[in-house]
């Protein structure tokens, strides 16, 4: 068992680590007063490589893979936690149309979901509830050439920053009844609504897709009729969870920086307050969970890579961290004292931004439930 | 950094290596004259073999190859026996048209690396270079600033160059640059391949020794003003003014 990075792997982390440090902080204030995601970075992470870090090199990737994708997004996070869980998203609707896209559509979508002129959303969740998939209510009906979806997707990422969408909904009935789509933000009937006022992760763009009578052609069935259910949740269990880990590994990886640093800055009896004990307890346990998040992100990617079953620990990852990062977060606004509640320290939104990952791409209830089974098997 | 007051040596290791970062400026505008008008951009460094996997950076940063020069007998080298032998590698590689170097370290600062491998190699040499480029005639223009003005000269190759911060940003590794440096040429030299004599390197070949390397003493001079803001201000203004500040 080896459980070294290699020497491609650390490169791409440094290499990244750079371009977060330069790029995001000019950008984080403005993310966090709007809301919105800031689109002139698009040029740079496409430059960069990001967008397509999972996209094969025949379709303008760089074909990574996984665990480079989780490192990726780590250091995005450390920095910028809304840019990674932006990202994440769009990097389903690639995987989404990469797993199951016919050759055409391949060709015709996953250039452009690298190449920086938009980003990708994948939309299952709507406003009857995200866990209960099979409770989908949109609809899709054959008209001609054409398939006519009518239907509300909300707590949808990326929905007003994205032309390409990869979308559930309803051909028949029951678990072989949905089907998948991409659907162009152009296409006639597609449309977004509201923008989602979030508490934390605020420059990534959440909000509703709105489908009325949208006519999207045959050929962009994606995955078959009736296969939509095995595109949406292998999609959110094997790219959506290891991508939700990896952002809240990057918000842990900030937390335990800033919040050695406030402890070694800050001065109380005549000495910094990293050297009292209390302190100290707390530091260790944010250490400690920053290591086993990363050891169990680092896993789920590496299983991805080699093909092996990661549902159940890519699962685990996702609850495990983003509770982690939570908690974590918790403690490092502890150490701050009053200073922590003062919007010019990065902690509490340190602690919005975790508060936001725990829900985000299922909830840690439905984790359990998936949990409970291989506990069980 | 700490130094070890015993041995009057860095520690180093504790401390990340890393491509000195004016070197990296000295790449990026290599990478960029290759990139405008061809030919091939070696990276060269003289290193203890472990830090390969760092230097292997230069590889996604655009050089063509990498040539490490490793050896024991390289050690406890000064400027000249580091120049000695840097300048022995550039000749044992082939001919050349420039050599560029960042102005100087960041960990000793001596400055006096490019100047000497100039020398060591017979070839002009210009330092501070703060933009440069090819004339259509294939002479190089180089523009150079210090502290007492700034020039422009240009010249033909052969020549060494050293360079500031200023000649340039240096781009990001991408992670296809990462992916494209895995199939370049990586070469380690030793004492033995090159034209080198025992007496001009490491410890024996350098002339110059560190007689002692200290830790400044820190002394804890702030003073705090009281008073409103504007008379602090008043009281700083007039302790500026006495140490000879002016206006403007």
């Amino acid at each position: 068992m080896d459980f070294t990075l290699s020497e491609r792997d650390r490169m791409l982390q440094k290499s990244i680590r750079e371009f977060a440090e330069k790029e995001l902080p000019p950008r984080m204030d403005r993310m966090e007063e709007t809301g919105e995601f800031p689109l002139d970075l698009l040029e740079g992470l496409a430059k960069m490589g990001i967008l397509g870090v999972i996209t094969p090199r025949e379709y303008g990737g760089s074909g990574l893979g996984h665990l480079a994708r989780v490192l990726v997004l780590e250091q995005l996070g450390r920095i910028c936690p809304a840019i990674p869980m932006s990202l994440e998203v769009h990097h389903m609707c690639v995987y989404g149309i990469n797993t199951w896209g016919t050759e055409e559509q391949k060709k015709k979508y996953l250039p452009a979901l690298a190449d920086g002129k938009t980003l990708g959303v994948f939309a299952v969740t709507e406003p009857g509830g995200g866990s209960d998939v099979g409770g989908t209510q949109t609809t899709a009906r054959l008209d001609g050439n054409d398939y006519v979806l009518n239907g509300r997707k909300c707590f949808i990422t990326n929905a007003h920053v994205s032309d390409i969408w990869v979308v559930a909904a309803m051909t028949g009935e029951g678990r072989k009844g949905m089907s998948a789509f991409i659907v162009e933000k152009d296409f006639p009937g597609a449309g977004t609504g509201h923008v989602e006022d979030k508490l934390g992760l605020r420059g990534a763009n959440t909000g509703e897709l709105v489908l009325q009578d949208c006519r999207v052609p045959k050929e962009n069935l994606l995955g078959g009729e009736g296969n939509g259910m095995s595109v949406a949740l292998e999609t959110i269990v094997k790219c959506g969870r290891t991508g939700m880990a990896s952002v809240g590994l990057g918000i842990l990886n900030a937390v335990l920086e800033e919040a050695v640093k406030f402890a070694n800055e800050r001065v109380l009896y005549g000495k910094p307050i990293s050297r009292l004990q209390a302190i100290q307890f707390y530091l260790s346990d944010i250490y400690s969970d920053l290591e086993i998040a990363r050891l169990l992100a680092y896993r789920a990617g590496w299983l991805l890579d080699n093909e092996l079953p990661a549902d159940a620990e890519a699962t685990l990852a996702k609850q495990w961290i983003c509770e982690a990062a939570a908690r974590s977060a918790r403690k490092a606004v502890e150490i701050h004292g009053s200073y922590g509640i003062l919007k010019e320290y990065p902690v509490q939104r340190l602690l919005r931004d975790a508060l936001v990952t725990v829900p985000a791409g299922g909830t840690a209830e439905i984790a359990k439930v998936v949990l409970s089974r291989q506990a069980m098997s | 950094m700490t130094i070890d007051r015993e041995t009057g040596t860095m520690i180093r290791r504790d401390v990340p290596s890393v491509i000195n970062p004016l070197d990296r400026h000295a790449l990026e505008a290599s990478v960029r004259i290759r990139e405008r008008h061809g030919g091939r951009v070696t990276a060269l460094s003289m290193a203890p073999d472990d830090v390969l996997p760092v230097l292997k950076e230069s590889l996604a940063r655009g050089a063509d190859r990498l040539v490490l020069l490793s050896d024991r007998r390289f050690a406890g080298g000064d400027t000249l026996a580091t120049a000695c032998v840097i300048a022995a590698a550039v000749g044992h590689l082939g001919t050349f048209d420039l050599v560029m170097c960042g102005d100087e370290t960041t960990d000793s600062g001596t400055a006096q690396v490019s100047a000497q491998i100039a020398e060591f190699l017979d070839v002009p040499n210009i330092m501070h270079v703060d933009d440069c480029g090819v004339s259509p005639d294939g002479d190089l223009r180089l523009h150079s600033r210090n502290e007492e003005g700034a020039f422009t000269a240009e010249g033909q190759t052969p020549m060494v160059v050293s360079v500031t911060a200023d000649i340039n940003e240096p781009r990001y590794v991408t992670l296809m640059d990462v992916l494209d440096s895995e199939g370049k040429e990586v070469l380690i030299l030793s004492a033995d391949d090159l034209p080198l004599e025992e007496s001009w390197i490491g410890l024996e070949g350098s002339p110059t020794r560190v007689l002692e390397l200290f830790e400044p003493e820190r002394k804890s001079r702030a003073e705090m003003l009281s008073g409103t803001p504007a008379e602090q201000a008043a009281v700083l203004a007039d302790r500026l003014r006495r140490l000879g500040f002016r206006n403007g």
